[in-house]
């Protein structure tokens, strides 16, 4: 789908920056993937193919960008070089106009929690434009020796499985891990220990703090008969009510997705490695074989803006093509 | 020399002897393979979801998903590494009793083994 619209949308009831209208018209574009800035209240979204004309003054206060799920290790026909659109997402990343701050990494940085797979991903963002990356392990990071050798790796200065917070610019982020101790039946899981620890993480900051969450497994309801959610996730939630702005950045389900609920904006990122098909779309969520020439068009990175004073944060995606 | 010889001799003996055990152990496991209970992962489950087996009876499962899966009992009883494709994991049921599995990397994905 080649959308070439641009749409400017003025809706803000609740007078707080928050055009839940137009956020919920950028959810229309989930799958292509669309870039969304919010300035003064509007918000305008750009399709990715016009992503050049997107004004270079949007860059905000603070600059990152998401990727996810490279699945380093994968090599089966839905991509049999990940390592390649990996840099390919480096290369998208590199040509942003606004050089990004750090990188999050929303798990799957593996595809079997193998020491050259955490290699070769590490080698190859040594070529990225910023050498800060934050990570959260996805379940392939912790297979075998519940998640050892990623804290090792990634995990310096975290508590518990992994978890961590840090201030950039006045923005609070809190990386979560929810791929450990999963029980029969259930979805990704956060456990009582992390959060506790959330409660406590986020007790002292003022309401006015933007808030970004990240973890691997959504913390919304995307479609838990395929495992697509996270069974304490109300509960974490529910300690940042208070907060005029919350965005939660997820991998997991390598698709573009967005939805508002109230104060919270969920946005799930694209894969590096390999599409997945849409909720109840085929019999399970294995990988998503589709044409080489398509391929790129599925994978994509996620540029984040925030605009200091105007309570929200644009959540752009962008293909590899 | 006499001495040379006979532990020289008794070096081939073990020898020997090794080779037998060696052609035992391939002669069983070859056995216990054609007569195991076989599993299918396939598509984010398990195939037959659940199985009725006499104690003592081996079961294998395959990973058929480009996706690794885990075989892990609820109560920890049993649990497989991670499965890459077209891996296996046997266990052998020596007990009667009701096993509930599942998959610890896609927890939705649950099974279960009945011995009679």
């Amino acid at each position: 789908m080649k959308d070439e619209k641009q749409d400017v949308i003025q809706h803000d009831h609740n007078h707080d920056g928050i055009d839940r209208r137009g956020f919920l018209k950028c959810m229309v574009w989930a799958g292509t993937g669309a870039f969304c800035v919010m300035k003064g209240g509007v918000l305008r979204s750009y399709s990715l193919s016009r992503l050049s004309e997107v004004p270079s003054g949007s860059g905000g206060e603070l600059n990152f960008v998401q990727i996810s799920d490279s699945h380093m290790g994968f090599n089966k026909p839905a991509n049999p070089d990940v390592a390649a659109t990996l840099k390919a997402a480096i290369d998208k990343i590199n040509a942003l106009p606004t050089k990004p701050e750090f990188i999050l990494h929303t798990g799957d940085i593996s595809h079997l929690s193998k020491p050259e797979e955490f290699d070769t991903v590490q080698q190859l963002l040594t070529s990225a434009s910023t050498k800060d990356v934050f990570y959260v392990p996805g379940e392939h990071d912790v297979l075998g020796d519940d998640g050892q050798q990623f804290r090792d790796r990634f995990g310096k200065g975290s508590r518990g499985a992994g978890w961590y917070s840090f201030d950039k610019s006045g923005v609070h982020f809190i990386g979560l891990v929810n791929v450990m101790n999963l029980k029969a039946g259930g979805l990704g899981s956060l456990g009582t220990e992390q959060l506790e620890w959330m409660e406590k993480d986020v007790k002292h900051l003022s309401k006015s703090t933007p808030i970004v969450v990240f973890a691997h497994i959504p913390l919304w309801s995307v479609y838990p008969d395929w495992g697509w959610g996270t069974d304490d996730s109300a509960q974490a939630l529910s300690y940042l009510k208070k907060f005029g702005s919350v965005t939660v950045l997820n991998g997991h389900i390598h698709q573009t997705m967005q939805k508002v609920e109230g104060n919270v904006t969920f946005h799930t990122a694209a894969s590096t490695a390999f599409p997945q098909p849409k909720p109840g779309s085929a019999p399970s969520p294995g990988p998503m074989k589709v044409p080489a020439e398509q391929l790129r068009s599925l994978l994509g990175v996620t540029d984040v803006n925030y605009l200091s004073g105007k309570h929200a944060l644009a959540v752009v995606d962008s293909t590899l093509e | 020399m006499k001495r040379i010889f006979a532990i020289v001799s008794g070096v081939v003996l073990s020898i020997i002897a090794l080779v037998a055990v060696d052609a035992r152990l391939s002669a069983s496991s070859t056995a216990a393979a054609s007569s195991a209970t076989e599993i299918k992962i396939d598509n984010f489950s398990f195939t037959p979801p659940t199985i009725t087996i006499k104690a003592g009876t081996e079961v294998r499962w395959t990973n058929r998903d480009d996706i690794p899966h885990t075989v892990v009992a609820d109560d920890k009883s049993f649990k497989s590494k991670a499965l890459d494709t077209d891996e296996q994991f046997s266990f052998t049921f020596a007990k009667p009793g009701t096993y509930n599995y599942f998959c610890s990397i896609h927890p939705k994905m649950t099974a279960k083994i009945v011995v009679q």
